[in-house]
């Protein structure tokens, strides 16, 4: 059925008959073409170059969630952009980072606020933390050819619960599996090195301050190890995206707030190459 | 076989009109109007969740009067119009105008097919500028045609009368308070001019808020909130004098953004 988007005329049956609150359901039914993961892709051979976005991390907190991300993304052993910004808020409760393939992330990510914004509409209530986290696994999945072939996206979702009142992190796999995440979590290229981090400084009880410095610490050290990783760039003013996620709702951070952190940081580790020390025991 | 009765196109389309103004006279009306910094929809409303305004797109707002299943199909088939239209292009190019067009040429093919019933609605679609002057107000009665509305709008079964109570007292510049004090008093006149009591509890309020730091305007005003801008309107001067409505307005979107 053609699309009525393009000229003004009576809506189609499709947009009238009652069915699921899902775009993404409305939008298989009525123009499968335009769903990511409908797409019909020829064969390749060897790996697609295509940016891909690096590392996001993410750290609860007594009354909320932080989310990070580095502003890196890489062409093989190109910089393809300084610049990139990998977090998003998904709705007033929740974020998304995403690693992997960028085009398709950003993508994914576009089709997933909608989502959610859609059945806000419909229904008149919003979907619950734990049905937000279900429904991006379904996305995930849906990619799960183009990840065959090179192009995975892998998230990293997080967001408040207002009804157990605490922050929640939920990481995911490029066939959609999805976890829960308990303290802090990473993904990307450098996530093996962020969380390295984040697990000798993470405690349960930091302020929401630390938790912004944890996970911009977390972030230097990826950097630090990961060539895919971009750290805090002064000279050309970018810094780190940092999002916090609580009660109020989703916030982030300033350029200013940001930059004071990744500033004293830096300052921190031209004495101390390393970071900070945890204790031996 | 007998021959079928003939019957003009003036008398069916007459017949047709009359059905759907008769559906739509049975449900309570409602009304819209501009205030300095939005747009407000109020109507008298028992329900707490069968809703008669709601939130299409960012800065576009819906209001129906009429028949609940049938407006609430349109209103699904207008969010999913406009999420398509904004996936497809960009959030700017969902306009409160292309939406319009589409509710008129739906409601006109199902007002002018014989195989349908017409629809028993009448339909406001409204979108919040970024200045007073960029508001638009959409009027559609069950037959298909647009009104463009400045200022106030009623629709439902007691719609004109209300109308030209409305038109004889709104102003531009009412702060939000003024605003839904006027429509509430437009709305408690019944047809033959007596007055009656509508308690805030079957009151069903919202705006599109121009001055909200979201992107998403649309915005529902209940419990202590409505309480207080019904309370802060019966005290307020005459609407449109000097200074004060400028830090109403004020107050009014300091504590707003405070109760999110």
């Amino acid at each position: 059925m053609e699309a009525n988007t393009r000229k003004p005329g009576r809506l189609p049956a499709a947009f009238l008959t009652p069915g699921s609150s899902s775009f993404m359901d409305f939008l298989s039914e009525h123009q499968p073409e335009m769903l990511p993961g409908k797409r019909q892709l020829p064969p390749t051979q060897g790996v697609l170059e295509a940016p891909h976005g690096t590392t996001i991390v993410a750290a609860t907190f007594p009354g909320g969630v932080v989310l990070a991300g580095d502003r890196r993304a890489t062409m093989g052993n190109v910089i393809a952009q300084r610049d990139i910004e990998k977090v998003f808020p998904a709705d007033e409760y929740s974020a998304v980072g995403i690693a992997g393939t960028a085009g398709l992330a950003v993508e994914m990510v576009k089709l997933f606020q909608l989502e959610l914004e859609h059945f806000e509409k419909v229904e008149g209530a919003t979907l619950s933390l734990e049905g937000k986290a279900n429904r991006l696994s379904t996305m995930i999945r849906s990619n799960l050819g183009m990840a065959m072939q090179g192009l995975a996206v892998v998230p990293l979702f997080a967001g408040f619960d207002v009804d157990r009142a605490k922050g929640r992190i939920f990481s995911y796999d490029v066939t959609g599996g999805r976890s829960e995440e308990h303290g802090f979590a990473a993904t990307g290229s450098g996530s093996v090195f962020a969380r390295g981090a984040m697990k000798k400084l993470y405690r349960d009880d930091l302020t929401e301050e630390q938790a912004t410095t944890l996970v911009v610490q977390a972030l230097y050290d990826a950097a630090d190890d990961d060539s895919a990783t971009g750290g805090p760039d002064v000279a050309r003013r970018i810094y780190p995206i940092v999002t916090v996620i609580s009660e109020e709702g989703f916030r982030r951070l300033a350029e200013a707030e940001t930059s004071e952190i990744a500033r004293s940081i830096l300052a921190r580790r031209l004495e101390q190459p390393d970071g900070p020390r945890a204790a031996l025991l | 076989m007998s021959t079928p009765f003939y019957v003009s196109p003036q008398q069916a389309m007459a017949d047709r009109a009359e059905y759907a103004r008769k559906g739509i006279a049975r449900g309570r009306s409602l009304v819209v109007l501009q205030y300095a910094d939005g747009i407000v929809f109020v109507g008298e409303n028992p329900s707490r969740a069968l809703h008669k305004f709601s939130e299409i797109y960012d800065r576009i707002g819906f209001a129906a009067a009429g028949k609940y299943n049938e407006y609430e199909n349109l209103r699904i088939g207008g969010v999913r119009y406009a999420d398509l239209r904004g996936y497809t292009y960009d959030r700017d190019d969902v306009t409160a105008r292309g939406l319009a067009n589409v509710y008129a040429q739906t409601l006109g093919t199902i007002f002018s097919s014989n195989a349908e019933k017409p629809y028993e609605v009448e339909l406001v679609v409204a979108e919040v500028g970024t200045t007073p002057d960029g508001d638009q107000i959409y009027r559609l009665p069950h037959d298909g045609s647009i009104v463009d509305e400045h200022g106030s709008v009623a629709v439902g079964g007691n719609a004109e009368q209300i109308s030209t109570y409305l038109d004889q007292r709104h102003q531009d510049g009412m702060t939000l308070a003024e605003a839904l004090k006027l429509a509430v008093q437009a709305l408690s006149r019944d047809t033959n001019g007596s007055e009656r009591e509508i308690p805030a509890e079957r009151l069903e309020v919202a705006v599109l808020d121009r001055t909200r730091p979201q992107q998403r305007k649309f915005k529902r005003i209940v419990g202590r909130q409505l309480e207080r801008l019904l309370g802060e309107g019966g005290s307020a001067g005459e609407p449109g004098d000097g200074a004060d409505p400028d830090a109403e307005a004020g107050s009014d979107s300091g504590s707003g953004s405070a109760d999110e």
